[in-house]
């Protein structure tokens, strides 16, 4: 019990008084309600995890939808008429580069070098722009050639999925700039340190839906194995 | 109790690898094994869509596990989400949020599946016969 009462740890807040998990623990601190030892960083990690796993049941909801009207084209164009395979490898690249540079720029936070920090989430930036770009004009052409998102049912699924997925990235490029000028402004403080935690979870989580959303939508909708769904 | 015991019965948070401090070489070799698997397995999904030398009925299989297979990259050497204690909290949470995953999208097709089935195959003008 001595440890829980010990006012050594200092940075340590109040917070998971059950310690879930943690069999070993002696359990007498539920009754103290006070002193526990989780850091505020674990707490701030975890809430953002719950967050990204409502992101991605929201996300399955689109998927049900997708998989559900992938075949009502109402006589409009089917996946393999329109999926352009190629720009699709480029974008899934660009993004799981993008995912790699995030993790680098991860490193860089940790061993505290502000310029490879800088220099990461500058290619991190410019890979997400680039896969960005790439699905805005593929969406350009689509609506351009009459496979708008009102053509059919598929085409509306297609639209709603991929291009929430879209926004997601969207949003993660100026959370990524917000960070880069919060490092510059604040250096590294921990609470921008908690803040870039959240910003590293959410960009992979982003590539992590993309690998779904490229099998699920493209590889299965275009490949040599037809219109699966 | 130690600090040492104290910091053993820690949790970890999601995107925090525990035992990386100060090995920035380490940190890095990580990330790029990561990306190494993960281009492998992309490289593999999108040949496998273009074959012809696969068993047509087996490729969306296929195509699935290796989906599976890459997220569990990305969770591991990206996320560092892992089976040891102090990411007992990170697993469970997503233990539970796959199984929601699982319920909504395998749900939605089984039920609109029998749905589409007992409706039959019906002309999408079809006129219902004035009383």
């Amino acid at each position: 019990m001595a440890s829980v009462d010990m006012p050594a740890h200092g940075a340590r807040t109040v917070g998971d008084p059950y310690h879930i998990g943690h069999g070993v623990r002696q359990g007498t601190e539920i009754s103290h309600g006070e002193g526990t030892l989780t850091s505020k960083r674990i707490v701030v990690g975890y809430g953002f995890w719950i967050f990204l796993l409502s992101d991605i049941i929201m996300f399955s909801a689109f998927f049900a939808a997708y998989a559900v009207l992938a075949r009502q084209t109402a006589g409009g164009p089917t996946g393999a008429e329109v999926f352009d395979l190629k720009n699709v490898a480029i974008e899934t690249v660009c993004l799981l580069l993008s995912s790699f540079t995030c993790g680098l720029a991860s490193v860089a936070v940790e061993a505290r070098r502000a310029l490879w920090y800088y220099a990461a989430m500058l290619a991190t930036f410019l890979l997400g722009a680039a896969f960005l770009f790439l699905e805005v004009r593929e969406f350009a052409d689509l609506i351009a050639r009459g496979a708008g998102p009102d053509r059919s049912a598929f085409l509306s699924a297609f639209f709603t999925l991929v291009g929430c997925h879209g926004l997601h990235v969207t949003a993660g490029l100026l959370w990524l700039l917000t960070m880069m000028a919060q490092i510059f402004a604040k250096g590294f403080r921990p609470d921008i340190l908690r803040r870039f935690l959240c910003f590293s979870l959410f960009w992979h989580a982003l590539d992590i839906i993309w690998v779904a959303l490229f099998t699920v939508v493209y590889l299965m909708g275009a490949g040599s194995s037809g219109a699966i769904l | 109790m130690t600090e040492e015991h104290v910091l053993h019965m820690e949790d970890t948070a999601p995107g925090d690898e525990p035992l990386a401090e100060g090995d920035v070489a380490g940190g890095i070799r990580a990330y790029l094994v990561g990306l190494g698997l993960a281009l492998l397995l992309t490289a593999i999904s999108f040949w496998l869509a273009g074959t012809s030398l696969v068993w047509r009925p087996a490729i969306p299989v296929a195509l699935i596990v290796f989906a599976i297979g890459q997220m569990g990259v990305h969770l591991v050497y990206f996320l560092h989400i892992t089976t040891a204690p102090d990411n007992t909290n990170n697993i469970l949470a997503l233990a539970f949020g796959v199984l929601i995953v699982f319920l909504i999208i395998g749900g939605s097709i089984w039920i609109m599946d029998h749905l589409n089935a007992n409706m039959g195959e019906t002309p999408p003008m079809q006129m219902s016969s004035p009383p």
